[in-house]
Formats: structure tokens, C-alpha cells, sequence
């Protein structure tokens, strides 16, 4: 039998209770206004001038104008920060998701000796705080740029390697979780069909796995997406991420409000309609997706 | 199933490829390596190319870019000598040049904040400008001794080479004042009065950014200097607890605390509201350094306001009772690392140039520490005059140990808690100030 | 439990030499039985380059340069920094002297952060999860305004709420003091002992969508014929709920909940961008106690040394944490 969970035709296996509707309504909506509160203080913020925006909030703003979203570009170059962002999120997120694909695909289908060892070392690397090892790891870039010729210090190659590293222990948790509540009569059957491990694996497991790689794509590019401590320290004015970038709205003389909010929104408007687009995908993912 | 397989089998392809793709990429990448021609000789400097962090001066990043870019081609122009710039802002700088010092690998020539100097002076990271480096610049009498004395520790040679210079003074609301027929306070006494007058119907007689560390230290090591305390021993041994230190700290939290003419609130300022507060005219007066450009992009015009030297205990006090500032301004240091020795001196030299600090300090604001062109007309204005006396007359530099940056820390802290402790309408009392420094200083390292 | 799993056999078993030696009709069994073994370890060979790379090396250099007098006048010469024992680890500890008084009060705010933010993000994920399990109109958009959050940049998201914290001008107290009023006069949130709560509240904001993904994702797996069953079996709505949706979840909550703990524990953006280097005593949070304490004055052998005891702190937690839960699970399986 097919999996039909995500088609919308589809009926409650029984009428919801009133209990369950209103409780429903009541903690979504609530839910809807927490989320979208700071939303829509940026939004007016965004569309305020400096002054209006320095004093007392109102909900309703009174003279509107659209001059912080012009101001943006040339305060900042914004443009180029998020070109950046998007080289480094991107290419980190391929990366940690394919080398994760494999190494949970390893975790999860086969037994071998250091297996534990393996996902307890790659786990409680969660639990390294940043500022320890950021001092440390700028060091080894620096050294292998001044042994290899490769610049790490400072280029997005660096930082895409680190990005990946620090989306990699979730996603591979996340990832051994999913493999393993696919069926494994399914990729051995694959195999006895004559596809290696690797075709069982792209066949059968990955695309069965879709929800959960989708999952963990988003985790993987929102992590390097918003991150602060170590894109401070390990890029220049040509590498600069937005998420460091952003800052520079603080400036010695002022802090631009509107425009950092301006910012944030423009920003954000691609990254959002990626989540809105991949939503769709993980629906489609599922009912198109393997049997069960 | 069958019509995705290829699909799929490409999707694994591609995968591997990409995988691989990742050591192939970097064993192939990076071979622009010159071999860093580590070459001093003056005839060659033609052609070299420096690295210069520029920290934010200006209402942006890209305004720093605009402004600086101009005046590099002038001298690219002059010597040959390519200048690569990159404006750093104010939270990222510190943590760059640290990196830049831990691995050597760094700019020829950077900006510091001059409180910066004696602790970035112990790394060794910075070259040491002897005599016969500043002699390459046209010499140490060109620059102020104040700003000279903020550029390392005493009896070494600086770290540093001042470039911009700012002092703090009283800014006032003349029409505020006008209407309540107040002249400017000269004394604290006086500052207290007047500033309960003003406060009245949502009006506030002084605005303080309560929650900005450096802010705070600023103002209480004038007000500790005044009372003749320091804040570190001969030996560079933290003395926060001294009675005269205490004091000083209860005095400027007692503005919001007792003498309540700054607003509450004021206490979690930490992103320059107070000069919003006071070009809105929320407050009517500021203690703040080189405040003109940004009292201007507030919209409040020159002619509104007028600025005089921060107050001291009595009228024409002298000596350290008469301090009213610290040496606050921008350093400009070439990296101990360089291998364009001489081409980054000669870049100092021309940013130190009479012309060039004209054009630079003019365009920011500053003072010129250079002392040949603070005469220049540009530099005559009523508010700018009040601050190069009071550089040259009444400003001291903070204390310059290697440990000040935990000082700035910990007693920056300190005095923000006490601030929230106020506003939250808890006692502030010498007690409590005392126990807050004592806090502070026992958490400084020995040395 | 799995059947695939094959002989445990050391890699080392047939090196390239025995492929000659060994007689032809060997031969094919050796290479498969070399794959067999192999291919684990190559699957898992990336990560455990990239994680040694980023990761381990650095950590095991952050743990050396612990034993170091790492400070200000040594760093432009690291190497030569001298060793200073334990010496580090005892100022930290020392929990009657200033800084091991400091360091632990930091542990006990970072502690009841993570405790509240992680439970409460936890809670409110489920909640969402679970209500928006089934179809009902405007679902979609629904979801996706809940991952807003968690797309906005990090920055950009804190310094909104910094700015709906402000005292005198800020969006909370102008519904709370002069729209509500609810309180006499206006609190402060971003000093003081509100701004503990004000942190806790922008952590969950920022966190509770990350769990809400994870566990829509993991609702996904939960078979519908077991729903239905359960509806012929008479069960309503909410016993299906703890009867069939907590425990399928339970696999993904255990990666969650762990994993939300750590990040939340080691949270640095959060009290940086709000509160900037000098946390409120409040609010002191233990990354930023640790930064305070390596980055701003430059002594990393102690900020290390005190990032190290924060690490054994993790792994005792984590350790305990999956011996408890893996046992559970492990019951749940039987």
C-alpha cells in the first residue's frame, strides 16, 4: 500500500474531537503572534526614518518611507555580503549533507569495529564551545595556508569546511535515525538486484529518507547562514557573510535601526520562499517516495 | 521506480564527485603565493603593496571607504607604493588583530584605539617607534605630548603614532539652558543643580550611556583622577578600591541613583542614545568626546548647542583636580610582522603629513595631533577650540598597563550593574560601590 | 536486531601483498571480504576528516594551551608560553575566590537558561507539531510563517528583539505599561534581573522552530495504517496522540532534546548581540563569561581551561542522558 500521508484529500481517520479543533486554534494562533510580532516590528521599523524609528513604538506608523531600503545598499554592500553568505551556505550545505548521507548510511547499515566510538566522537564534538577551538583552528588555517599555498584564513573555502563540520554531528544523527527506520529488506533487496551498496544507497535509502535530508539541508544551511563568531574572525571585507555584515548597521556614530531591519527583511525574503519552496518538496518527497 | 533510477544513479555520480571534488579543489586551489618579497630597500618601495585596517571613523563602513580611498591614490601617486584598505568596524577589529597577532600573519599598517596601545605594546606585535622611526616621520616634537603619552606604556618607546584625537567635553542645549537662565555648570556642584532644574516635565538635565563599559570607564577614571586616585600603582597593581576611586564611580551613578537628572533608562544605554537623547533635546546635557558629526546626522544644528569643559570639584581647581578628559583618539601602528618595513613607515608619514591630517581630521571631526595643523582655520570652530584646550590643557591618558583591557571589563561591568541596580530603585551606597570594585579587583590577574 | 550486520573483522586482514600469495580461488573472497570491511570506514572516512580537521585538532591544542600561561605577552609567541600545570584549573575551581565564585554563578544562570529555554522550545514544538499533524486550511502558510524564526538571520532577529526590549521606547513595555497596564511602571529588560527572562524568551523564539521541524519530519514516519487501527480500536484524538505519536517520536526526541541542550548551553549569539561583551550579572551567561575571560583580555590558558571543565561538564551530561534514554529505547524496541 502506498503512503498517503501528505494528500490533502485525505480524511481524519476519525472526526476530531472540539477539544482538539479549539485547542488547535487557540495555541497556533497564539503561537502566530509570537512569531510574528518581532516580524512586523521589523517590517514598520523598516519603513520608518531614523528618528521616528529612535522613539516610542508605535503600532501604527505615521509617515511611511521606503528611503532605508535605498540607504541599505550603499551603508553596507549588502549585495556582496549576501552573494557571500549564499556561496558559503550553499557549498557547506551540499558538502555536509552528502559526506553525512554516507556516514550515516555507514552507521546505520552496517557493524563494524569503532563504530560506537565513531558516532560518540562526532556527537559530543556538539559539545566543543566555539571559543575554544576558534583561536586554535585559525592557527592550523594559517599554517596549512603558509605550508600548502591554500588559503584557508580569510577565503570561503575556509569557512565552508567549518560550516560543514558544524552541521555534520546533527546530521548524522539526525540522518541514522531516519536510515534506520527504513525498512532494510528494502536495500537488500536492492542489492540481491545487483546494485552495490552505493546504488542501494541512492536507490532506495536516500530517496526514502527525502523528508529527512530536506530536514537536515535546512538545518545544515541555517546554520551557517546565521553564523556570528567565527565569520567575525575568519573572513575580510571580500569574504564577509551577511550575518557579520548585518553589524555594520552599528556604526561608530549610529545605530541604523530602519535600515538594519530593511536589511534583515531583503535578506531573509529568499530564504523564506526557499523554506516555503522545500516544504512542497517534502511533501512531494514522501507520497512520491519509496514503499513502505 | 524504474524512471528515477537514472536519475538517481547521476544524483550518486555527482555526489562522489562532489565529494571527491572537495580534496581536489583544495590541493588545486591557492598558487598565487609570491614569496612575500621582503624587500626594505627605499629605491624599490615602488610597486609594494601594503595592507591597511582602517577602523570605522566615519557614518559607515563604505563612508570610511570613500573617504580614505582618495587620499590613498594620493599617495600611491607619490611613492608607487599600492595601498590595499580594509575598514574594520568596532566589534571585530580587537578580535582581528589578535588573530593577526597569534599567527603573525597580519596588515603592514593598522588603527588601534589608544586605549588599545599598552596592552597590544606588550604582545610585541607592534613595532616600537624609536627615534629613528619617528625621525623617518619628521620627528616626535610634530605631535602633541598628550596623544604621544596615550601611545604606550611610560618610559617606552610607543607602540603606536597618534592619528586622530578627540577629547570629551560638556555639551549643552543653549535654548534649554537659555529658558531656565542657566550658564553652563563649571563646577559638579553646579552640574547637579542645574540639572534638577532641568528635569522636569519628561526633560532630563543629563543623559549617560550606563551600559557601555568603555563609556563608563572614561568617566570614572576622570572623576577618580580629579580626586588625585589612579587607577593602578606605580608597579601596574589594580587600586579600584581606594576610597577616592569609590567615590568617583558613586558620583556618576549617583546621577541616576540620588541626584536623579538622568533618566532610568539611560542606564541600558549602550548604542549612543545619549546623543540621540540629547540632539532630540531629551536631555539637555552629555559628557561625550568629538561629538559634532553625530549631534549633526541627528538634526541638531551646530548653533543649537555649545560645549565647554566637562565640570571639576571647584572652579579654576589646578593640577589633577583640573583633569576634565581622558586622551581619547585613533593610533596608527605598523605590524612587528611586515615585511614593507619602509614602505609602511612611509605610509605613516604621509597620514601623519600636516596636509593629509587637515583633510582627515576635518572630514571626521577630530583633532589633529599633529600640532602644526590644528591651527588650521578648519579646526577654529567655537566647539572644536573648547576640546583642543581641553586636549592640551586638561586631558590625561588612561592608565597605560598591559591589563587594561580587563580593567575596561570588569569595572565597566561593574559600574552597568550598579546602574541597573539603580534604575531598578535599589540603594547604590559606598558599600555597595565598594563591594562591586572589590568584586572587580580581585578577579584582576596578578602581574 | 539486523541481520546485515557482517563478521567484525579488523581492516588490517588482507594487505595488498596477500593478494598474490594467496591461491587464486581465494582470491575473490578475499577482495569481497575486504570490501565488506572496508566500506564502513570509507563511507564514514569525509566526516572523520573534516571532524579531525575542525574539530579535534583544535580542541586537542585548546586543551594543551589549558596547561599554558597563555596571556597577553605570550600570544604574539605561543609556543613559547610557559606551562603552568593545573594552575588554571585551579583558579577556576576555586569556588570561594572571585573567579571560580564567578565561573560557577555563570554554570547556575547557563544551567537554568538551557533548563528553560530547551523545555520550553521542546514544548512548544510538539505542540505545533502534533496540532498541524492532520490537514486543515491555511496549513502550509502556517507552517512556513513558524520557520520564520528560524530563517532570519541570527543578528538580524536579535537585534529586533534588543530593540522591542528598550525600556522607554520599546515595543514590550509599551503593550505591557501603556496599552495593558499591567505594570505600575516601565520594567527594564535588557538590565537587571528581567534580563535573564528577556533572554529566555528570544532563546525559545529563536529555538522552538528548529524542534517544530524536527519533529514534523519525524511525524512523517509514523505509519497512517497505525492511526487507523487505533481509530477502529475506538482510541480518539488524544489517546492516539500519547498511545501512537509520543513514542514513534521518541527516537527523534532524543537526538532533539540532547541536541538543543547542547547549542543552547554553548548559545553565545544571544546574550552577545543583546547584551554586547559585558553580559548583565544576570545574565551571565557561560560562553560569554568564557569570552570575557580568553577574548577581551586575552588570557586564553585560563578562558581554555575553563572552556575544558565545560566540556567534561557536557560529556558527563550527555553520557548520562543517553545511558538513560538509549535504555529506554532499547525497551520501547523489545
Amino acid at each position: 500500500m502506498p503512503r498517503t500521508l501528505r494528500t490533502p484529500a485525505q480524511p481524519s481517520p476519525m472526526a476530531q474531537p472540539r477539544s482538539f479543533v479549539w485547542t488547535r486554534r487557540v495555541v497556533l494562533t497564539l503561537l502566530l503572534l509570537f512569531v510574528l510580532t518581532p516580524v512586523y516590528v521589523m517590517l514598520s521599523s523598516s519603513l520608518k526614518n531614523l528618528q521616528d524609528v529612535q522613539g516610542s513604538f508605535q503600532w501604527i506608523p505615521h509617515g511611511l518611507t521606503v528611503r532605508p531600503y535605498i540607504d541599505i545598499w550603499k551603508t553596507v554592500p549588502l549585495a556582496h555580503y549576501f552573494l557571500n553568505s549564499v556561496i558559503v551556505s550553499v557549498s557547506a550545505t551540499a558538502f555536509s549533507v552528502i559526506v553525512a548521507i554516507f556516514a550515516a548510511y555507514g552507521v546505520s547499515r552496517y557493524r563494524f569495529a569503532g563504530r560506537k566510538v565513531f558516532t560518540v566522537t562526532v556527537l559530543s564534538t556538539q559539545m566543543f564551545p566555539g571559543i575554544l577551538f576558534l583561536l586554535p583552528l585559525y592557527l592550523i588555517f594559517v599554517n596549512i595556508g603558509n605550508s600548502t599555498g591554500i588559503t584557508l584564513n580569510g577565503s570561503r573555502l575556509g569557512l565552508i569546511i567549518t560550516y560543514l563540520t558544524f552541521s555534520l554531528p546533527f546530521s548524522i544523527w539526525m540522518l541514522v535515525g531516519y536510515f534506520d527506520s527504513i525498512p532494510r529488506d528494502l536495500d537488500e533487496a536492492a542489492k540481491v538486484d545487483g546494485c552495490g551498496p552505493f546504488g542501494a544507497l541512492f536507490r532506495v535509502v536516500v530517496p526514502a529518507a527525502i523528508p529527512g535530508i530536506v530536514a537536515v539541508s535546512v538545518y545544515a544551511f541555517m546554520t551557517a547562514w546565521g553564523e556570528v563568531l567565527f565569520a567575525s574572525v575568519m573572513t575580510n571585507s571580500s569574504t564577509r557573510t551577511l550575518a557579520v555584515g548585518l553589524r555594520e548597521y552599528a556604526t561608530q556614530n549610529d545605530v541604523y535601526w530602519n535600515q538594519v531591519m530593511a536589511a534583515s527583511l531583503v535578506v531573509s525574503v529568499p530564504v523564506v520562499a526557499g523554506f516555503l519552496l522545500l516544504q512542497r518538496y517534502l511533501v512531494a518527497g514522501l507520497t512520491a517516495g519509496a514503499v513502505k | 521506480m524504474r524512471t528515477s533510477s537514472t536519475s538517481s544513479r547521476l544524483l550518486a555520480a555527482t555526489a562522489l564527485v562532489a565529494a571527491l571534488g572537495l580534496t581536489v579543489t583544495a590541493c588545486g586551489g591557492g598558487s598565487d603565493d609570491n614569496g612575500g618579497s621582503s624587500n626594505n630597500d627605499p629605491a624599490s618601495l615602488k610597486g609594494q603593496t601594503i595592507t591597511y585596517w582602517a577602523s570605522n571613523q566615519g557614518t559607515s563602513l563604505d563612508n570610511d571607504k570613500q573617504v580614505l580611498t582618495p587620499e590613498l591614490n594620493k599617495f600611491t601617486q607619490a611613492t608607487g607604493i599600492k595601498v590595499k584598505l580594509e575598514v574594520i568596524g568596532w566589534a571585530d577589529l580587537l578580535n582581528r588583530i589578535l588573530a593577526a597577532t597569534t599567527s603573525g600573519q597580519g596588515p603592514d599598517v593598522l588603527n588601534i584605539g589608544n586605549t588599545w596601545s599598552a596592552s597590544l605594546q606588550a604582545t610585541g606585535a607592534l613595532m616600537p617607534w624609536d627615534s629613528a622611526a619617528f625621525t623617518a616621520i619628521g620627528g616626535k616634537d610634530r605631535f602633541a605630548p598628550a596623544a604621544i603619552a596615550a601611545a604606550g606604556a611610560a618610559g617606552k618607546d610607543p607602540a603606536a603614532v597618534p592619528l586622530y584625537s578627540m577629547a570629551y567635553g560638556l555639551y549643552y542645549n543653549k535654548k534649554m539652558f537659555a529658558d531656565a537662565g542657566l550658564t553652563p555648570p563649571k563646577t559638579w556642584e553646579e552640574l547637579v543643580t542645574d540639572g534638577k532644574k532641568l528635569t522636569t516635565g519628561g526633560h532630563y538635565g543629563l543623559a549617560v550611556e550606563g551600559s557601555n563599559g568603555a563609556e563608563n570607564i572614561h568617566h570614572a577614571f576622570v572623576l577618580a583622577k580629579q580626586r588625585g586616585s589612579d587607577w593602578f600603582d606605580s608597579s601596574g597593581k589594580a587600586t579600584f578600591t581606594t576610597p577616592a576611586n569609590v567615590a568617583a564611580v558613586k558620583q556618576y551613578v549617583d546621577f541616576i541613583a540620588n541626584d536623579k537628572i538622568a533618566a532610568k533608562g539611560d542606564a541600558e544605554y549602550s548604542q549612543n542614545q545619549t546623543i540621540t537623547d540629547f540632539a532630540t533635546g531629551k536631555a539637555a546635557m552629555m559628557m561625550w568626546q568629538s561629538a559634532a558629526t553625530s549631534i549633526k546626522a541627528h538634526g541638531m544644528k551646530p548653533d543649537e548647542y555649545g560645549v565647554v569643559p566637562v565640570p571639576t570639584p571647584t572652579a579654576n581647581a589646578t593640577g589633577d583636580a583640573a583633569i576634565t578628559s581622558m586622551v581619547a583618539g585613533i593610533n596608527m601602528a605598523v605590524f612587528q610582522n611586515t615585511k614593507h618595513k619602509a614602505a609602511a613607515e612611509a605610509f605613516v608619514k604621509f597620514m601623519t603629513s600636516t596636509p593629509e591630517q587637515k583633510i582627515l581630521n576635518g572630514t571626521y571631526g577630530s583633532l589633529p595631533p599633529v600640532k602644526e595643523a590644528q591651527s588650521d582655520a578648519a579646526f577654529q570652530t567655537p566647539d572644536l577650540k573648547v576640546l583642543a584646550s581641553v586636549l592640551s590643557n586638561s586631558a590625561a591618558p588612561l592608565p597605560q598597563v598591559p591589563n587594561e583591557s580587563q580593567f575596561e571589563t570588569l569595572v565597566g561591568t561593574a559600574v552597568k550593574d550598579l546602574f541597573a541596580d539603580a534604575a531598578a530603585g535599589k540603594p547604590v551606597t559606598t558599600d555597595s560601590v565598594k563591594a562591586a570594585l572589590t568584586k572587580a579587583q580581585q578577579q584582576m590577574p596578578a602581574s | 536486531m539486523t541481520a546485515t550486520a557482517p563478521p567484525r573483522r579488523a581492516p588490517e586482514a588482507g594487505p595488498d601483498s596477500e593478494k598474490t600469495a594467496a591461491g587464486r580461488r581465494l582470491r575473490p573472497r578475499v577482495a569481497e571480504r575486504l570490501r565488506q570491511v572496508g566500506l564502513p570506514y570509507l563511507l564514514l572516512l569525509p566526516a572523520l576528516l573534516a571532524e579531525l580537521l575542525i574539530h579535534i585538532v583544535p580542541m586537542v591544542f585548546g586543551i594543551v594551551i589549558s596547561f599554558k600561561n597563555l596571556t597577553l605577552f605570550y600570544i604574539h609567541h605561543w609556543n613559547s608560553a610557559p606551562w603552568s600545570g593545573f594552575d588554571n584549573y585551579k583558579a577556576a575551581i576555586k569556588i570561594h575566590q572571585p573567579i571560580g565564585q564567578a565561573l560557577l554563578h555563570s554554570f547556575w544562570v547557563t544551567l537554568a537558561y538551557t533548563l528553560l529555554s530547551v523545555g520550553l522550545s521542546w514544548l512548544l514544538g510538539t505542540a505545533a507539531a502534533i496540532l498541524m499533524q492532520d490537514t486543515f486550511r491555511g496549513r502550509a502558510v502556517l507552517r512556513a510563517i513558524f520557520l520564520v524564526p528560524y530563517a532570519l538571520p541570527a543578528y538580524a532577529a536579535l537585534i529586533t528583539w534588543t530593540f522591542m526590549f528598550q525600556q522607554d521606547t520599546g515595543l514590550v513595555n509599551h503593550v505591557l505599561h501603556d496599552q495593558l497596564h499591567v505594570t505600575s511602571n516601565k520594567p527594564f529588560w535588557l538590565i537587571g534581573d528581567n534580563s535573564f527572562w528577556a533572554m529566555v524568551i528570544v532563546s525559545v523564539w529563536k529555538s522552538w522552530p528548529f524542534a517544530f521541524l524536527a519533529l514534523m519530519a519525524g511525524l512523517q514516519n509514523i505509519p497512517r495504517e497505525l492511526y487507523e487501527a487505533a481509530a477502529m480500536d475506538g482510541a480518539g484524538v488524544w489517546q492516539q496522540i500519547r498511545k501512537i505519536t509520543m513514542p514513534s517520536l521518541r527516537p527523534v526526541n532524543q537526538v532533539l532534546v540532547l541536541v538543543l541542550f547542547l547549542w543552547t548551553f554553548n548559545d553565545f549569539n544571544t546574550p552577545y548581540v543583546m547584551f554586547g561583551q559585558s553580559a548583565p550579572h544576570q545574565a551571565d551567561l557561560i560562553s560569554i563569561h568564557i569570552y570575557q575571560s580568553s577574548f577581551i583580555t586575552w588570557n586564553f590558558g585560563s578562558g581554555s581551561a575553563m572552556s575544558v571543565l565545560l566540556l567534561l561538564f557536557l560529556l558527563l551530561v550527555t553520557a548520562v542522558y543517553l545511558l538513560v534514554t538509549g535504555r529506554k529505547r532499547g525497551e520501547a524496541d523489545a
